[in-house]
């Protein structure tokens, strides 16, 4: 019973941090590194750094990119 | 009945007695809430009733008109692959789960929009709103951003100008674009004035509004320098820092430093116009990231208590039904009559043209599957309409008196408590001077007339929503928990939009002055980012200084033209339906259009030709003219000068919106040629559809998955796994 409370509390926490990660991007770097590494695992990725730096720097370049509305 | 061979028509045997029951339970709510609002006149009516209405008439809408769209109006494919699978990128191009995207799509289509139109309609009582925020998410909005999110996901994720250009026309294409242009900066001038009227005079909200900026920008630092991509992390601690800067904005207020923050509203402009200049030529790092990732966790967070406060407490709404304003049309807010003015004062909430940006563009790029786009783009349209139901809520519950005083510009109602309450009580709505006095002693502000723009009133209601919960010691502080929510966005829209404008503008110099193209050359950059906040920055200080009052004379010029845009949107949306051999269903969003256009077209004409020197901007002008010419004075003008701003302003007003009208009617025109070409000689037109690839990817169409879909999943997962 206690364990069964403590399992569901956890998959609750888990399935927030998940929702909260993929919601603000903060999931974008491993989603792009699995990406570029699916289909060749020695792939050369970009640092976490770089990375979004050029993610946040593509804004600069097309305003549109991420607008919202009134 | 079930229709063989087709993998799309979702299960459709006979509906079990118990799904038949819980309908006929969600119909009865809606028509309960209905009945109670439309019948009850003369006693208090409790917003729970408005809040059934709303839901339950949502549910229905969800649930058989949009399906009916998606599966036999668009014939949506599950097993068509989406832009988002067929050409993943990992970063803009990805399929995403159906849920955040849900998320994602709706914080960017909620801003302050939906908080702001059904303020100020308001006016007209709470019924003449709900139902066009109701019927008009159902019918028109909702399929709006949903029938463009499933053609702008079949063609790559174009955009809606792009789309307008290739199925319409150049002619029609341009126009789009040239209408685009001048929405954006009404858009960014009238909610610039939004906030200056709710900032100005008060030390307390300009202290905590200014204290987002090194907020932000030491968010930005930490996630450039510190520790990059640590979104989470840092929007808590902004949000902590947030909350801090709220509570200190009245030690300030009480302290030798309020007289730094109380701004004169003219202060106020200049201010706000070097923001948005300097914000918008920094780089997006600095500022307008981490201030988009503040203003989204607020704006989810505030509407979540928002809606909980509202449930819990299920307050009294105390504005009449329909007041007399609604047929008179001399209403102070803004002028005209119910028709056609309630429709283009409430756009965001229940039909906006705005998103149709963000459903082509963004969205349609994440999206996993076709069936997703009544989940994605109905779906995140009635959870925006809800957010604008709450704020007549938060309108309705206070006192009407002190609604008409904050709303109504101070050439009418004088700036004394005395003379407002005396005038307000002529209106019908009797309030004593103490009264309001009273009203902003609690909430600490110097006083609450004539705060026009809506911000103030909502975040009078809200906290007159929260402190029913928290008690009244708290009700100073939610009146500027709400101020500060509803600038902080404004705030960010004033730096995206001016970026987005600037943009537009780059792209058209650059056909004159190549090097105008390249968006990163820094005289460039600032010469338009110059251009777009100098136009903007008109508006505001016309705004500003207007005598007839700035909100009364700007917001149906605002209003008119997010309208426009969404005839423009829907005329797209149509062209699409008749070109791609759909003709049968096209009423599905001709008819919105027709009743958008319709609607739009008429406050047009009664703005630019109307006999009553309220509505009629060039009777107006007319009138004051004549006045100078006799070098007379009329009220509510003090001065010549004033006299000279009215006419001046008039004009301006006047010819800007025959323009959008006139830009909104070759649109239409242009497309309607279009679509009688497809009819008689189809062979001529093209349809630029990407080509259809087979879906890989199993994912559900709704929120819950059903058991089919859960059985196909796992499928799926032993397939991969035995292959791989």
């Amino acid at each position: 019973m206690r364990s069964a409370l403590v399992r569901a509390a956890r998959r609750t926490a888990e399935g927030v941090r998940w929702y909260m990660r993929e919601l603000t991007g903060e999931s974008a770097y491993d989603r792009y590194t699995a990406h570029v590494r699916a289909h060749d695992p020695e792939a050369p990725v970009p640092s976490r750094r770089e990375f979004e730096r050029a993610r946040t720097d593509r804004q600069d370049s097309d305003p549109r990119q991420g607008f919202r509305c009134c | 009945m079930r229709i063989a061979n087709d993998p799309n028509s979702p299960r459709t045997s006979r509906a079990s007695a118990r799904t038949v029951l819980v309908w006929t339970i969600v119909a009865l709510v809606g028509a309960a809430g209905w009945a109670v609002l439309a019948l009850a006149r003369g006693e208090e009516v409790s917003a729970a009733w408005m809040v059934a209405a709303a839901l339950g008439s949502y549910a229905i809408g969800y649930r058989f008109y949009a399906k009916f769209i998606q599966y036999k109006v668009l014939r949506a494919d599950r097993t068509r692959a989406t832009p988002a699978e067929r050409l993943n990128n990992g970063i803009d191009f990805h399929p995403t789960d159906r849920r955040v995207l849900l998320g994602h799509h709706f914080a960017a289509i909620a801003g302050a929009g939906p908080l702001v139109g059904p303020v100020l309609a308001a006016q007209m009582g709470y019924l003449p709103g709900t139902i066009w925020i109701v019927a008009g998410v159902i019918f028109a909005g909702a399929v709006q951003d949903m029938v463009v999110l499933f053609f702008s996901t079949r063609r790559d994720g174009r955009s809606l100008g792009q789309m307008a250009r290739e199925e319409i026309g150049p002619v029609g294409g341009a126009a789009a674009l040239l209408a685009a242009f001048a929405i954006m900066i009404i858009l960014l001038g009238v909610l610039a004035l939004v906030i200056v009227n709710a900032l100005a005079e008060s030390p307390w909200g300009t202290f905590s509004i200014a204290m987002t900026i090194p907020i932000a920008l030491f968010m930005g630092f930490y996630l450039r320098v510190l520790r990059p991509g640590r979104v989470s992390e840092v929007s808590l601690i902004g949000v902590a820092l947030l909350l801090f800067a709220l509570v200190s904005g009245r030690w300030v207020a009480q302290s030798s430093w309020a007289d730094a923050f109380t701004l004169a509203p003219s202060t106020l402009v200049i201010w706000l116009v070097a923001y948005g200049f300097v914000a918008s030529i920094l780089p997006v790092w600095m500022l307008l990231a981490p201030r988009d990732y503040l203003s989204t966790f607020m704006k989810i967070g505030t509407i979540l208590l928002l809606a909980a406060g509202v449930v819990v407490t299920l307050p009294t709404l105390r504005m009449p039904a329909v007041t007399d304003f609604a047929t008179r049309g001399d209403g102070p807010v803004f002028a005209g009559s119910l028709f056609p003015f309630v429709f283009i004062t409430i756009a965001c909430g229940a039909l906006s043209g705005f998103h149709a940006l963000i459903s082509s563009g963004t969205t349609p790029k994440m999206i996993q599957k076709e069936t997703q786009v009544r989940l994605i783009g109905y779906g995140s349209m009635l959870m925006e309409s809800s957010v604008a139901v709450m704020a007549l809520i938060a309108a309705s519950v206070i006192d009407p008196g002190l609604y008409f005083a904050m709303n109504a510009p101070a050439g009418v109602i004088g700036d004394t408590v005395q003379n407002a309450s005396q005038v307000v009580t002529g209106w019908g709505y009797s309030i004593s001077p103490d009264a309001l006095a009273e009203a902003a002693r609690q909430v600490e502000e110097s006083s609450l007339l004539s705060r026009t723009g809506g911000a103030p009133t909502l975040a009078v209601g809200v906290s007159e929503i929260f402190s029913q919960v928290t008690g009244d010691g708290m009700r100073a502080f939610w009146y500027h928990f709400a101020i500060m929510f509803e600038a902080l966005f404004i705030l960010t829209a004033l730096d995206a939009g001016t970026r987005v404008g600037r943009f537009m503008l780059q792209d058209t110099l650059g056909n004159v002055y190549r090097p105008f193209r390249n968006v990163s050359w820094k005289p460039g950059l600032v010469v338009t980012s110059g251009i777009v906040c100098a136009l903007w920055g008109y508006f505001l200080w016309v705004g500003v200084h207007e005598p007839l009052g700035g909100i009364n004379q700007l917001f149906p010029v605002f209003g008119i033209s997010n309208q426009l845009l969404a005839a423009v949107a829907l005329t797209v949306c149509t062209t699409l339906l008749v070109k791609s051999g759909r003709l049968k269903w096209a009423w599905i969003t001709g008819v919105p259009l027709a009743w958008d256009a319709t609607v739009t077209l008429t406050a047009s004409w009664q703005k630019v030709f109307s006999d009553d020197p309220r509505v009629g901007f060039f009777k107006q002008r007319e009138i004051y003219q004549d006045a100078i010419g006799r070098g007379e004075v009329i009220a509510p003008a003090k001065t010549m000068d004033d006299m000279h701003t009215v006419v001046t302003n008039s004009t301006v007003d006047g010819v800007l919106t025959a323009v959008l009208a006139l830009l909104i009617v070759v649109v239409i025109a242009d497309a309607a040629r279009v679509c009688v070409r497809h009819v008689r000689r189809p062979a001529l037109s093209t349809l630029s559809e990407s080509p259809y690839v087979e879906s890989k990817i199993v994912a559900p169409a709704g929120l819950r998955a059903t058991r089919e879909e859960r059985e196909e999943a796992a499928r799926d997962a032993v397939g991969a796994g035995q292959g791989g």
